[in-house]
């Protein structure tokens, strides 16, 4: 039987294995970074709200306290969101006139709610609640970071499910008190140790693939 | 069918040894691995409204929607409001008032209760202050009451201040109230001691 193949092809195939070797490892390392990347994680994104409204003046200039208008907080799985009812219990009074505001005063008039932009979204095939950490010891901070110093609202964590477990397998350095859940800029615990005793956390069944999908 | 009895040939190891076509196997596993990445998004939105979703169709277009007038919830009392406190004050029924009475009341009302708080800085009314003769005199449950209903310029905070809240809030009220106008005689012994030893060294 006459070669099919001359000899010189052995090199060229060489040549071809090992350039597709490479370009399927180029691919994997570029897959992994574009899935972890501020890009698909949302991370940072601003989305357009009806009122540009301003956590820094809210939480860092006033003071006021997260459960003013996220009610649900401490006592839901759903933080929710403050009603219009709730910008006017002081809008009523105060910037009446601005042009700002005219998107809140309409939505108490024509008795329609107002339409914020979802910041941070799990997929739906996640579990999440609120109430289950901010009950036990975890801040808001945690996981939103220092929101009294944003002006308008972004995600500051990943939300990756790798994030999550880095908490799950070891939640001791992110315990609080139970006055500080809100707080911005808290020191940490000196004892985290017993704030875990004390909450009663288990930390054994937290990385469990169940608990976060079920 | 051909090729799904390759398939299943390639899984036996019993069937190694025998003389055999193409292994597939590692076909099979990229082909199904290309299949399942292909499903991603049906399971990250799933046919469900989470809160506060739009519900395109219904009134407003929200998917919460308003019970209808006169609903009474699975844990709602059905009794009138007492009077006075439905329950035996504790020192845990305080502080749960107090912490409730920093998140709603003292951005207007302050800390303290002297209607100082940081809105009312920035230029909102002043509410009265609550050591007030008038309203250290009120029952109990006009405090109920205002929270539930508001009050003049306050707006109402029944739907964030549930029941059991609201008289906690009122109970620390009082409280609060009492110790502007503590007595040197209510103080326990020691106490009144530290506080005379106090008030001395302050004296020179
Ligand atoms: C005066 C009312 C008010 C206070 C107080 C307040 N927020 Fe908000 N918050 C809002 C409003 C309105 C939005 C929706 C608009 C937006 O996303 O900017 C929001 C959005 C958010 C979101 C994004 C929600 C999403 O869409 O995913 C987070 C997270 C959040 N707030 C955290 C906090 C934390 C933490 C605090 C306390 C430190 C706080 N907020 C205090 C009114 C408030
Ligand atoms: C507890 C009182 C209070 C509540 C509740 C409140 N605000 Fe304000 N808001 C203020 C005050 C006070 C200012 C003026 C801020 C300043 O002087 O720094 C202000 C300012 C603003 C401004 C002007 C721009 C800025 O950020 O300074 C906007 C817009 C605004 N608020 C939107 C809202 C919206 C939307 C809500 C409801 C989610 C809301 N506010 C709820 C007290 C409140
Ligand atoms: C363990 C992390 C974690 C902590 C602690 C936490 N959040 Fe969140 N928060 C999230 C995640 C994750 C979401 C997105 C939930 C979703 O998409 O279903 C979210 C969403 C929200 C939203 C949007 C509405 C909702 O519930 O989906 C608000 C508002 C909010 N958080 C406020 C707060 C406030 C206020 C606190 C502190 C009292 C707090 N969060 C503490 C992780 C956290
Ligand atoms: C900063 C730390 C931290 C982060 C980040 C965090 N968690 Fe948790 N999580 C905890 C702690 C602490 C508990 C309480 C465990 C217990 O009670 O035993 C908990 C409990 C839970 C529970 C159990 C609730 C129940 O009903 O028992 C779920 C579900 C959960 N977390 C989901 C998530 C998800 C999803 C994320 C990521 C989006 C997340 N957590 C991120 C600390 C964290
Ligand atoms: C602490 C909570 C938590 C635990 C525990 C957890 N997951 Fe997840 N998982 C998540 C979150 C959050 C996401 C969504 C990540 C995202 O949006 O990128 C996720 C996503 C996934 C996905 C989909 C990935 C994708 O990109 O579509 C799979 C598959 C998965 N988890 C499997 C598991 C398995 C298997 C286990 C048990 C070994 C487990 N998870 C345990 C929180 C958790
Ligand atoms: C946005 C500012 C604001 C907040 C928050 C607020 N109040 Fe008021 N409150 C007022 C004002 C203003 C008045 C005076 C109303 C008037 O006379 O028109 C008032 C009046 C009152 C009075 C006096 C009623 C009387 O008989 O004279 C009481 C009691 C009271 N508030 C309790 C509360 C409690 C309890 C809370 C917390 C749940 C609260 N307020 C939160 C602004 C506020």
């Amino acid at each position: 039987m006459p070669q099919i193949f001359h000899p010189r092809v052995n090199g060229l195939t060489r040549i071809l294995l090992a350039g597709g070797a490479l370009a399927i490892v180029a691919f994997a390392c570029v897959a992994w970074f574009l899935n972890r990347s501020p890009y698909s994680t949302g991370q940072g994104a601003v989305p357009e709200q009806p009122v540009p409204f301003s956590h820094q003046h809210h939480v860092g200039g006033l003071g006021i306290d997260c459960r003013y208008c996220h009610t649900g907080v401490d006592r839901s799985r759903f933080a929710g969101l403050p009603d219009t009812h709730t910008c006017m219990s002081c809008h009523s009074q105060l910037w009446t006139e601005a042009q700002m505001l005219a998107p809140v005063r309409e939505s108490l008039k024509e008795d329609r709610p107002l339409r914020w932009m979802r910041v941070h979204r799990l997929p739906d095939f996640v579990y999440f609640d609120h109430r289950a950490h901010v009950t036990r010891g975890i801040g808001c901070e945690s996981c939103h970071g220092r929101v009294d110093r944003m002006p308008l609202m972004s995600q500051a964590a990943p939300m990756t499910m790798q994030w999550c477990l880095d908490c799950h397998r070891n939640p001791q350095k992110a315990l609080r008190a139970p006055d500080r859940i809100t707080a911005m800029g808290a020191p940490a615990a000196s004892d985290p140790n017993a704030l875990l005793r004390r909450y009663r956390i288990h930390t054994d069944r937290m990385t469990e693939c169940v608990t976060c999908h079920r | 069918m051909k090729t799904f009895r390759l398939h299943l040939s390639g899984l036996k190891r019993s069937t190694r040894s025998e003389p055999k076509g193409l292994n597939l196997v590692p076909l099979w596993v990229v082909l199904a691995g290309f299949l399942l990445a292909a499903c991603g998004n049906d399971m990250r939105d799933q046919p469900r409204y989470d809160p506060l979703a739009p519900a395109p169709g219904w009134p407003n277009d929200q998917s919460a929607r308003v019970p209808v007038e006169g609903t009474v919830a699975r844990d709602e009392s059905l009794q009138p409001v007492p009077d006075t406190l439905p329950e035996p004050l504790t020192r845990e029924l305080l502080e749960r008032g107090g912490q409730r009475y920093e998140i709603f009341c003292s951005p207007c009302h302050g800390d303290s209760g002297r209607g100082d708080g940081m809105v009312v800085q920035r230029g909102f009314p002043a509410p009265p202050s609550l050591h007030g003769a008038h309203l250290r005199e009120i029952p109990l449950r006009h405090f109920y009451d205002v929270i539930e209903n508001g009050f003049g310029r306050m707006y109402a905070y029944g739907a964030r201040v549930p029941a059991r809240d609201r008289w906690a809030i009122a109970a620390y009220i009082r409280a609060l109230q009492l110790s502007q106008y503590a007595k040197l005689d209510d103080l326990a012994p020691r106490q009144r001691k530290q506080l005379q030893r106090e008030s001395r060294e302050d004296t020179p």
